[in-house]
Formats: C-alpha cells, structure tokens, sequence
C-alpha cells in the first residue's frame, strides 16, 4: 500500500471528502431534460475518449481501406471489367429480344386483324448465298402447308412469293429481285401497272401512261391481278416520277413498303382471298374499301425465276 | 537530524482543548434544531447561521484539521439532510469552514475576542461564497450572489452572536 505522508493526510482526507460529496450532489441534481449531474459528467469524461477511439479505428480503417485494401482492388478491378463485358452482351441480347418481341407483337396484331384471313407466321432464317438474287429462306415449308406461289407479307407490306418448297423450309423471292413482280395500283387514281424488282432498293412501277397524274409519296397496292396477292395490300410509296419523250410511260420509283432489308418474320398469305385491311399501326395508310378498278393495262405475266418444285 | 519524523500538530505554545463526552453531538443537534426553529417564528433569524458557528468554534479549539472537516462534514450533511439544498450543499462549504478552521486554529491564537470576531466574518462570508460557488457550478442557479450588504450584515450579526456564544461553549471544555 502507498504510505501517505502523516501531513497529507488531512489534506488527502480533505480532498476525499469534498469529492464524494460533490459526487454525492451530482447524483442528486437534474440538469435540463431531467439527467441527472453525475450522467452528464460521465458523458463529458468519457465522450473524449469515445471520440479518441472513434478517430483511431477510423485512421485505422482508413489506412486499411486506402492502402492496403488497394492489393485485392485490381482483381476485383478485372472482375468487375469482366462482370461488365457479359452485362453488355446480356444488354444487347436483351434489347434483341425485346425488338424481336415488338416485331411479334406487330404481326399478332396483323393477324388479329384478319383473323378470318389463312396465314402462317414463319422466321427468316437464312438468305441466298447469290449476292445478284434476292431470296431468303423462311423455316416453314409444305409440311406446314404452304405451296408455291403464294404471297409473303409483313404487316408493313408485300414481301415477295414463296417459290421453292421443301418440307421444311421455303425460299421467298423478294420484291426486290429483279425477276419479281407484282400487280399493282395507284392508290388514289387506281391506275393499274406491275411493279416489278429492279435488284436495287427502289422498285419501278412500270405501263403508267404519261397522260396519268401522279405524285410522289402516292400509295402503290396490290391489284389483285397476279392471282397471288389479294387486292390493296400496301407495295410502296411513289419516290420518283420520270417522263420519257420516246416513251409513253412514265418511269416511276417505289419504295417498298416492307423493309425488305431487313426481314426476321413474315407472314405467308395461304389463301388469295381478298384482305378486309384495317389501319394497323406499322402498316402504311390503306384504303379499307376498293372502288371500281379503272381499266388499266393488263399486268403480264410474271416469270418464275426458278421453276423447279422440291415436289 | 537524527529523526525523522516531522510535527505536524498545533504550535507548540497552543493549546489543545478538550470538551466533555457529549457535547460536541449535542451543541451541533442544538444547533441544528435552533437554526431550524429561530426562521419560523422570526424572519430576520434567516441570516442566523448557527451550524456554521458551531463547526467554527470547534474546529478552532480541537486544531485537528482531519476531526475538523469531517464535522464540518456531518453538521453541513445534516443541515442539507434537514433543509430543501441537495445533500452536499453545506456539506462541501462546512467541510472546507472546518479544515480551514482547524488548520487555522493550529497556527494562531484564536482564543480572543476580537480574533474569534474577525475569524467568524471572515468565515461566514467565506461558507457563503463556497456554498455560492457550489450552487452557481452545479445546480446552474444564478440566483446565488458571492457579496451582497445583506451578507455582509449577516456575517457581522452572527459575528456579534458568536461572541456570546463561544465564551459559553468554552465553559464545557476539560480543564487542562
């Protein structure tokens, strides 16, 4: 035990009995808020503290974190570039699918639209390896029923028409190629000519006399006069009128309705009824109801490119 | 020096008193039943500071300032116990009224009048200041004032006082 010098005893004894009566009344006072004294004198004693330790495990962790920390972040740097890498193919994978589904969802509109109407839906799934022709390969063939000749839509327009057929498989001649064709009309006079492929985007509506009025952004249907596609399915819009002196035809540039660069799924018409169309929201405006036909040249007939049948 | 040992008890040519069993515990509970009685029944009797003046005037004869402060200490925590104040209040002024007394006591003739007069003065206004300083530090009240005339007033009245009453405690010591 520390001896305590006789003479400092009084005055340790003092000390000693002042301070336990001064703690004696801190137990005893309320300062604001009803704490008690001795509360918030232990608070402000050990606050310092609190603050000291606060300060070093954050200095600590600080270190840590800046310093050494730093030797796992360039793995967890790659990590995350790779995490990053396959977010963005998923991304573009998932707006793929989602344009995919927009596309659906337009020809299930079409065909909801005319449900009365026999057509078949069918994916593109490969073109022809002949940059010169114009053919892509649909997945549905005639086990699916589908025979040759028959027409190739999307809800924007005319595609082409079906002429090859495997059992499951089929090849498209699209509007494009310059051996395709398709009876046509102009929609606001109703002059009649055959729009034929010219192996470039634009297509030519072609016998449309120079005396015919004609304006460019002017609606181009079908006429129903190939026997293949019904009457006033959308072909085109009119881009580009030309008068030939030695000719009595205008030379006329269409643009195709459908994209025809750009096909995923189409539809194919099993049927030649006549369509009741309706205004979709893809499709380019078309007249429901057909007036009367003006006599109009007679289309001719259109050459199958390939006349070979699997069957 | 061949000792070691160091005095420390009152000047050699200062006498020690010694009082009577009893009363010491009885003089401070006379004290304490006075101090609470005088104010009921008169107002000015307020300044009266009975307590203080018994723990003075012992811790001045006994010059022991360890049996000094520790009955400064009793009668200060039984006036607290006895009064509204928190325990502690008088406790702390009484405790430092009796180690400054008794250390006093040890080292000057307190024995005449006039020192015992200007003793309790001092004293007094040395309890109040202590008692203020406690009251304004810890309870946060500022209503306390260290020096005012009522206070001064009040020191000499009980200095007044205590020249009767020492005279009369002095007749329970032990003859020497």
């Amino acid at each position: 035990m520390i001896a305590i010098p006789s003479r400092h005893r009084s005055l340790t004894l003092l000390a000693g009995v002042v301070v336990a009566q001064v703690l004696l009344l801190a137990v005893q006072i309320k300062r604001e808020r009803q704490v008690r004294l001795i509360r918030v004198w232990a608070v402000e004693l050990i606050s310092p503290l609190q603050r000291i330790g606060s300060w070093t495990v954050q200095g600590a962790e600080h270190g840590w974190g800046g310093y050494i920390g730093l030797r796992s972040a360039q793995k967890e740097n790659d990590a995350m570039r790779a995490e990053l890498d396959r977010l963005k193919v998923r991304n573009a994978e998932l707006e793929g699918r989602a344009l995919e589904a927009d596309r659906l969802g337009a020809l299930l509109n079409f065909r909801g639209a005319h449900a009365d109407t026999p057509m078949i839906a069918a994916r593109v799934i490969g073109g022809s390896p002949d940059s010169g022709s114009q053919v892509v390969n649909i997945d549905r063939g005639s086990r699916d029923g589908l025979r040759r000749d028959m027409g190739v839509i999307t809800p924007d327009g005319v595609v082409g028409k079906i002429f090859a057929v495997y059992p499951d498989i089929s090849q498209v001649l699209l509007m494009g190629d310059k051996e395709s064709g398709v009876g046509a009309l102009l929609a606001d006079s109703r002059t009649q000519g055959p729009v034929k492929g010219t192996g470039e985007p634009l297509l030519s509506l072609e016998y449309i006399s120079s005396d015919e009025k004609v304006t460019v952004g002017e609606a181009v249907l079908t006429s129903g006069q190939d026997r293949i596609f019904p009457k006033d399915l959308p072909v085109g819009r009119v881009v580009d009128i030309k008068s030939d002196p030695k000719s009595p035809f205008m030379k006329i540039r269409v643009k195709p309705a459908a994209h025809l660069d750009r096909l995923e799924e189409v539809l194919v018409l099993q049927t030649r009824q006549d369509l009741n169309l309706k205004k979709t929201p893809d499709a380019d405006t078309v007249p429901v109801a057909s007036p009367a036909a003006r006599p109009a040249p007679a289309a001719p007939a259109l050459p199958a490119k390939k006349p070979s049948d699997a069957h | 020096m061949e000792s070691s040992e160091v005095y420390i008890g009152p000047e050699p040519h200062i006498e020690v008193h010694k009082y009577y069993a009893g009363v010491v515990p009885v003089t401070v509970l006379l004290a304490l039943v006075l101090q609470a009685f005088f104010p009921v029944y008169i107002h000015t009797a307020n300044y009266l500071e009975l307590p203080l003046l018994v723990t003075l005037y012992f811790a001045l004869s006994k010059r022991n300032p360890s049996s000094g402060l520790l009955l400064g200490m009793v009668v200060g925590l039984l006036q607290d116990s006895l009064s509204s104040t928190p325990l502690g209040l008088y406790g702390i002024a009484k405790t430092l009224v009796g180690y400054l007394g008794s250390s006093l006591g040890a080292r000057i003739d307190v024995e005449h009048p006039i020192a015992r007069f200007l003793l309790t003065v001092s004293f007094y206004l040395f309890h109040h200041a202590v008692f203020t300083l406690t009251t304004r530090t810890l309870l946060a009240q500022r209503n306390e004032t260290y020096l005012t005339v009522p206070i001064l007033i009040a020191s000499l009245v009980n200095a007044v006082i205590a020249m009767g009453l020492f005279p009369l405690l002095d007749r329970f010591r032990k003859p020497s």
